[in-house]
């Protein structure tokens, strides 16, 4: 018998029977069939999951969810639902939900960092939450502290964050896990467009003539948008042509008339061969009049590093450093030779990694210069570069590119490109998206009906919260960064703040934060509807940096997972449907829903936590001048300028930020409101102890109509119109594509025909993002410092970026590639769905995907379990070779949703050095049996 | 009572739950020392053992059988016929241990009753009709019923659904019949007896050390078989006899003991 | 032994008594076992009539199998006592590649043989005819539009035993649904896609192959298909008892003149 694989089964039928347990079903729905939704009362929502954005119905009776269906008259998914979607009903009753706060404590009931957790009153955790942040912001000032936040807030929970951390705290130290998803499409956006969001919406799906998928396993991460791309290859088999490219087979090759399988990276090459092929043998396809009028040439710097620390840091293991190294310098192979030459760099030239600190600058550079690099991009080169499957003949190979360059370049075809994580979590991810808004926009095939390149998001509002609001480290609302004295000026001014509260220094990103952490910069840390020890990269370093003694993790959440266990205060959150919110998803449409039911036990929405600890904390506690790390002469004292305007300095933030009168304004009750729940508006039938150890009865006033109200200030005239928050409310509206003006969405930005920001320039299309639009001028090389920059109203970006190899590759040691992803069936670290039992016993463990003769190669058969080890940790999982994934020779694949199979502790932590996305598609691994 | 008015006992109990857990530490922990049940196993997954009277069967139901289970099933007529072919009942089947529990209570609350008269070779006739009715209805018949095997099974596998059988049996034999069961009915019983009766190792009887205390006849499952006790000198012919070893260890004269079968002289040694 | 006539007699009669009614009991026992049909067995196992006949109960597959997928049939369970089978929506086969619960049975209840396609060809899991998927079409929400499939990925031979069907939703008019649909000819009955089937009861189930499958008659042959040989017809197709009785006595009736 083969313990191990027995095992496999006995484990999960365990854990099986443990969670099957702890699932509500629904009882009235058997109970009582005659009296079907008689009672029941129906509201429009949206699904708690992905960046589709699919529009729900929720049914409740006696404050409970007893049933979901997909609305009918929600445009993106009109009444279907993809497999998660059908649970929706399920999410919030796990019996194993956090209801009370917990705090880690010794017998007598002290803080102990390492003692047991036991409830505690909301009070009682505010008293050691005010304790810790005030000794971390005392000792370290504004930068002591961090926040983890997410894509899947909701909008007004990413409001009151940002503005609570940035204009109360003074510290922008906060960002969300969206840096793990999305940050490099951001980059990209703002660096070719100059704003942030696709330019595109789904109706492209059902116009165009192609649809190309890069590194998005659409049937599995995007079912309801697949279910339409396949629709519309139905509707038009001949004409429509599909083509799937990834690193191994996957699903979304089922309805593909082409799967090309590429080598990890080489996406870089294959975008440059398309380029090459349009620029060389097709001019007469590119768009002239397109180029002449909207389109500049840009390039940067390739030394940028891979987004690591250095190799002198003190907590490295040998192992480590052995890939570590590649972020001081590296030895330039024998394919950067070739795609590197422009620079003078040859074959086991050492490169130094100069420009890591400014990866991101560039400059224009003569369509000439643009065309001279692509020059090495022939069809045999990038083939002998790029193919991935040891398997496919090389004639084959070359074959399936030549048709992938000509479905972009045939006049008269639209196309369409998506990506997800393929192309963002990527150590080059912001030069791949600009490589595809490159083809697109040489072809003129960009910002029309059908035709474009489409970042598809992960998150439920990735683009509508963390993007939008800014609850990034450099960002501010409506596509503002802290850096620019502009955006903080108009920050200020919405905000009411004296002139110099915003803090101009970036703050830490996503995983820096963990870095932070490690190195005892930040001793407190707040995670908030994400679970970052389980989704960063090198996970072992950040689960023992939180444990130590001098650091103190708060965690809100509604789910015991591994980031609630390795804090030290676990706050109980309230889920989707127990809180008003909106979410805007990736086509750029915003949908509000109301709370449909009460919080469970005593868990409370984010929004309430932090405008809790907003009471904490005097004006005079937090504008006094502060030592900022890397600042000069670090933040003024404001408290003068606050006092000249009237602003007392013994008010807590809470006042002054989120109770002083316009916000008092919005009166409850309201129209909207009308028979609807609002906790915390009124409180609600439980009235437990608030955080001032007093029953909970509510503010009072419309407070998420207020913090709506309050951010759309920041987006109305700035093409990041958002329409009135009663609007999304009105029947029969399921959300609205943002920019709104005067009540109609855009379809199309950039499109004069769609769009009135591109309107109001004169021209047909006008790529009127404000950011980076003044750069100098160049050459390959490098920026010539002496000719005046270039301003570049309304015009697009198309930038050369050429291949490079990522940080890690295969070798001798570790000849495997790693890449990790999601399955369908499980959101993000499972935390909910794994509590759903039916999602469960679908899909009850991650396993891992290798080809077969792999698994022979090291005598594994299917179900075996493994190790997978890389320099930096293992996991134990079991072997598929079959099934859904199947990868080629030289590289497995493991999804991330199972908290039993920890591979983020294999993962590196390398990232772009630009957008600071982490690579989590590629490393490289060895494998062999446990 | 001594150790050693119980040795055989004893023995008999290491063996008999030894054996059980060999075969559960089998399925459960992957011991690979013996795996299988009592129908068929092997021995460090390679030696066979094979129910000879369950192979009897699928002949007899025109069934032909693979060369490992042949062989399984010989190397177990062999050792039955070496050691006493019953020796099966008394060391061996983990039903044993329930029917002697029966036979332990009757002693031990006074139960004498024997409700039903059912002649002792009633078991050959059900030996017969398990051989005839497997050609009949062409797989082994007393197979797919034994209550011998769901027990094992019971144990081994967990399987459910055995409880009730064993009950019955055990009840029967408490309050219905003297060793109802073993003695009577059980036709893999009666099948080692036929065995037995050619078997190598048997109780041999003293008579000049005998004193007629007749404990012998009260520990016997199958006191028909001693019938020379008292009478003559000479070798327990009988294949009843389990050879489990009672009578010896109850007897204070030595006047039984295990010996080798005398072929020759048959049971008339004077 | 001695024994009266009288007691003699009686013996006779109660034995002959036990053996009758015992006997008919018996046998009625062994065929009260109404779920031996539709039970799953083990991959390589013979006909399920064959496989309870040459099956020793042994539960040497059961102790091989590392999933703990087969378990031996109780005495109630309505199937042959200890006889091993399994239950896809508990624990489904995982088609292990090195079939351990074959190479373990020591009869010819499970044989390699069963799972070469011919004696020429490597035997492989992939073979093996457990039972077939059938789905139900009303309670399988992929049918509806939504997009499960998650039978289809759990499927060790994903696109061969199921693949998905593809049309147009005529509700939402911009949809397709992705339709699951089984194929005997892969289709080894593992029951993975019984097991992960989000329906409160599975929509898509393992049956026997005796069960799920039809059969054609000889009779006719697909012209549309290239065959090797026309297969031989089992039975000579002469009509055994030509009646041409019947005929005739069709034929001289006169009840169509008979009002």
């Amino acid at each position: 018998m083969d313990i191990s694989r027995r095992n496999f089964i006995k484990c999960s039928a365990v854990a099986a029977a443990a969670t099957t347990a702890g699932i509500l079903i629904p009882k009235d729905i058997k109970a009582k069939a005659e009296q079907t939704e008689k009672d029941w009362k129906w509201d429009k929502s949206t699904c708690r999951f992905c960046g589709t954005g699919c529009g729900i119905m929720i049914a409740t009776r006696n404050d409970k969810i007893i049933a979901v269906k997909g609305d009918p008259i929600a445009p993106v998914n009109r009444g279907l639902n993809c497999i998660k979607g059908y649970f929706n009903a399920k999410i919030m009753y796990g019996k194993d939900r956090l209801k009370q706060p917990l705090l880690r404590m010794d017998e007598n009931g002290n803080y102990d960092k390492n003692g047991k957790f036991r409830p505690v009153s909301w009070k009682r955790a505010y008293d050691e939450i005010e304790k810790h942040m005030k000794k971390a912001m005392k000792e370290l000032g504004p930068t002591g502290i961090g926040i983890f936040a997410s894509g899947q807030h909701t909008v007004m929970e990413g409001y009151v964050l940002a503005k609570l951390m940035k204009a109360g705290f003074r510290s922008n130290n906060i960002d969300p896990n969206a840096r793990h998803c999305m940050a490099s499409a951001v980059a990209a956006f703002i660096q070719t467009f100059g704003i942030d969001e696709p330019a595109g919406n789904y109706d492209d799906i059902e116009i165009t003539d192609t649809i190309i998928t890069w590194g998005a396993n659409m049937a599995e991460m995007h079912p309801i948008l697949w279910s339409r791309a396949s629709d519309r290859k139905l509707s038009a088999p001949e004409r429509v042509k599909v083509v799937n490219l990834s690193t191994y087979h996957n699903r979304t090759s089922n309805i593909a008339d082409t799967e090309i399988i590429f080598k990890p990276q080489t996406d870089l090459a294959i975008l440059n061969y398309i380029a090459r092929e349009i620029v060389y043998n097709h001019p007469e396809a590119i768009d002239q009049e397109f180029l002449k009028k909207y389109i500049t040439f840009a390039t940067g710097p390739v030394d940028t590093g891979y987004g690591m620390r250095t190799s002198n840091h003190p907590k490295f293991t040998e192992k480590e450093k052995e890939t570590v190294v590649r972020e001081e310098f590296k030895y330039i192979s024998k394919e950067e030779a070739v795609t590197l030459g422009y620079l003078g760099y040859k074959e086991g030239d050492k490169m130094v990694m100069k420009n890591r600190a400014s990866a991101g600058k560039h400059w224009t550079i003569s369509y000439n210069e643009f065309k001279k690099a692509l020059a090495p991009y022939t069809l045999d080169f990038v083939a002998e570069v790029s193919k991935g499957d040891p398997d496919e003949t090389m004639e084959s190979y070359k074959k399936k590119l030549k048709e992938l360059a000509q479905l972009y370049i045939e006049k008269g075809r639209t196309v369409v490109s998506f990506w997800t994580m393929g192309f963002n979590q990527h150590t080059r991810g912001t030069w791949v998206n600009e490589q595809a808004y490159m083809v697109h926009l040489l072809l003129g095939k960009q910002s029309k009906p059908g035709d474009g390149a489409f970042s598809l998001t992960g998150q439920p509002s990735a683009c509508g919260t963390a993007r939008e609001v800014g609850i990034f480290a450099h960002r501010l609302p409506a596509d503002m960064v802290v850096a620019n004295p502009k955006h903080r000026k108009m920050s200020e001014k919405v905000w009411k703040l004296p002139a110099g509260t915003l803090n101009p220094k970036v703050g830490s990103h996503y995983t820096k934060i963990h870095r932070d952490i490690e190195d005892k910069k930040i001793k407190f840390a707040w995670i908030s509807v994400n679970n970052p020890y389980m989704n960063t990269a090198n996970a072992n370093h950040w689960i023992r940096a939180a444990r130590q003694e001098e650091v103190f993790m708060v965690c809100s959440e509604a789910y015991p997972g591994i980031s609630a266990k390795v804090s030290d205060l676990i706050l109980p959150s309230a889920m989707i449907f127990e809180k008003w919110g909106a979410y805007g998803n990736a086509e750029r449409r915003t949908q509000h829903w109301k709370q449909q039911v009460t919080p469970v036990g005593e868990s409370m929405s984010d929004t309430w936590q932090f405008m809790e600890l907003a009471k904490r904390f005097k004006i005079k506690e937090v504008w006094g001048a502060q030592k900022i790390p890397g600042l000069e002469g670090g933040l003024p004292d404001v408290l003068g300028a606050a006092k000249a305007m009237g602003i007392d300095p013994e008010m807590t933030l809470f006042d002054y930020l989120f109770a002083a009168d316009d916000a008092k304004k919005y009166q409850w009750p309201d129209k909207v409101g009308e028979g609807t729940l609002n906790t915390e508006v009124v409180g609600d039938k439980r009235e437990f102890t608030g955080t001032d150890g007093k029953p909970w009865k509510g503010y009072g006033y419309f407070i998420q109509k207020f913090l709506w109200e309050e951010y759309r200030i920041f987006g109305v005239g700035h093409a990041h119109d958002l329409a009135y928050f009663d609007d999304y409310y009105a029947k029969g509206v399921r959300g609205l594509k943002w920019p709104v003006v005067d009540g109609k969405e855009t379809l199309w930005r950039f499109n004069a025909k769609y769009d009135p920001y591109a309107a109001k320039e004169g021209q047909d299309f006008a790529f009127y993002g404000g950011a980076l639009k003044s750069i100098p001028h160049g050459t390959l090389k490098g920026p010539d410092a002496s000719k005046p920059k270039k301003n570049l109203k309304n015009r697009a970006k198309v930038f050369f970026r050429p291949y490079m190899e990522p940080a890690e590759m295969p070798d001798r040691e570790y000849p495997l590639w790693l890449c990790t992803g999601r399955v369908l069936e499980h959101w993000h670290s499972g935390t909910m769905t794994m509590r759903v039992p039916e999602l469960y016993r679908a899909v009850p463990q991650a396993l891992c995907y290798m080809h077969p003769e792999d698994a022979a190669k090291h005598n594994m058969v299917d179900g075996d379990l493994i190790w997978v080890e890389s320099r930096r940790g293992r996991v134990k999982v079991h072997l598929e070779t079959r099934g859904r994934n199947k990868p080629p020779r030289g590289l497995i694949y493991v999804p991330w949703f199972d908290e039993k199979v920890f591979i983020n502790k294999v993962c590196l932590d390398a990232t772009c050095p630009i957008s600071k996305e982490t690579d989590f598609k590629k490393c490289s691994v060895k494998v062999y049996k446990a | 009572m001594t150790v050693k008015s119980h040795r055989y006992l004893i023995f008999r109990r290491v063996i008999q739950l030894g054996l059980l857990t060999l075969f559960i530490g089998g399925n459960y922990m992957g011991w690979n020392i013996l795996k299988g049940n009592f129908s068929f196993s092997r021995i460090a997954d390679t030696v066979p053992l094979a129910d000879p009277f369950a192979v009897l069967q699928m002949l007899a139901a025109g069934f032909t059988i693979t060369s490992e289970i042949l062989i399984g099933s010989i190397i177990i007529l062999a050792l039955y016929w070496l050691l006493g072919g019953r020796i099966f009942c008394s060391w061996i089947c983990p039903l044993n241990l329930v029917t002697d529990t029966a036979l332990w209570l009757r002693r031990k609350l006074g139960i004498t009753t024997d409700r039903i008269y059912m002649p002792r070779n009633s078991r050959y006739y059900i030996l017969a009709m398990a051989i005839i009715l497997s050609a009949i209805i062409g797989y082994a018949a007393f197979e797919s019923i034994s209550p011998i095997s769901i027990w094992f099974r019971m144990l081994i596998f967990g399987t459910g659904g055995g409880w009730a059988i064993v009950l019955a049996i055990f009840l029967l034999d408490i309050s219905v019949k003297r060793n109802g069961w073993c003695g009577h009915i059980c036709p893999l019983g009666a099948f080692y007896g036929v065995i037995g009766r050619w078997s190598l190792m048997k109780v041999k009887y003293k008579h000049d050390n005998c004193t007629q205390c007749m404990d012998c006849f009260k520990v016997c499952p199958e006191p028909q078989v001693l019938h020379i006790v008292t009478k003559h000198n000479g070798i327990i012919q009988s294949g009843e006899c389990t050879n489990c070893g009672r009578c010896i260890e109850v007897c204070n004269d030595k006047a039984l003991r295990f010996s080798v079968n005398n072929f020759k002289t048959q049971n008339h040694e004077k | 032994m001695k024994m009266s006539r009288r007691k003699t007699i009686r013996s006779l009669l109660e034995g002959s008594l036990f053996v009758g009614f015992g006997g008919l009991a018996w046998s009625s026992a062994t065929k009260a076992l109404n779920k031996n049909d539709l039970v799953l067995r083990p991959p390589g196992a013979a006909s399920n009539k064959q496989f309870v006949q040459s099956c020793l109960k042994c539960g040497q597959c059961v102790e091989a199998c590392p999933y703990d997928t087969l378990k031996l049939a109780a005495p109630n369970d309505g199937i042959s006592p200890g006889t091993p089978y399994f239950e896809p929506r508990d624990i489904p086969c995982y088609m292990c590649t090195d079939y351990p619960c074959i190479t373990a049975c020591p009869s010819e209840s499970l044989e390699v043989s069963r799972i070469q396609k011919s004696t020429e060809e490597e035997a492989s899991i992939n073979n093996a005819q457990m039972g077939l998927a059938v789905i139900h079409k009303e309670t399988c929400i992929a049918y509806w539009g939504i997009q499960c499939d998650a039978c289809y990925r759990a499927c060790p031979l994903i696109d061969k035993a199921i693949t998905l069907d593809i049309d147009k939703n005529q509700v939402t008019k911009k949809h397709a649904n992705l339709k699951p649909i089984v194929h005997s000819d892969y289709c080894t009955g593992c029951g993975k896609c019984e097991q992960v089937c989000v329906t409160e009861k599975a929509a898509i189930f393992i049956l026997p192959r005796h069960i799920a499958t039809g059969k054609v008659g000889d009779h006719y042959l697909k012209s549309w298909e290239k065959q090797d040989k026309i297969p031989t017809p089992q039975k000579d197709q002469k009509q055994k008892n030509d009646d041409v009785q019947s005929a005739m006595d069709y034929l001289n009736n006169d009840d169509i003149l008979n009002e």
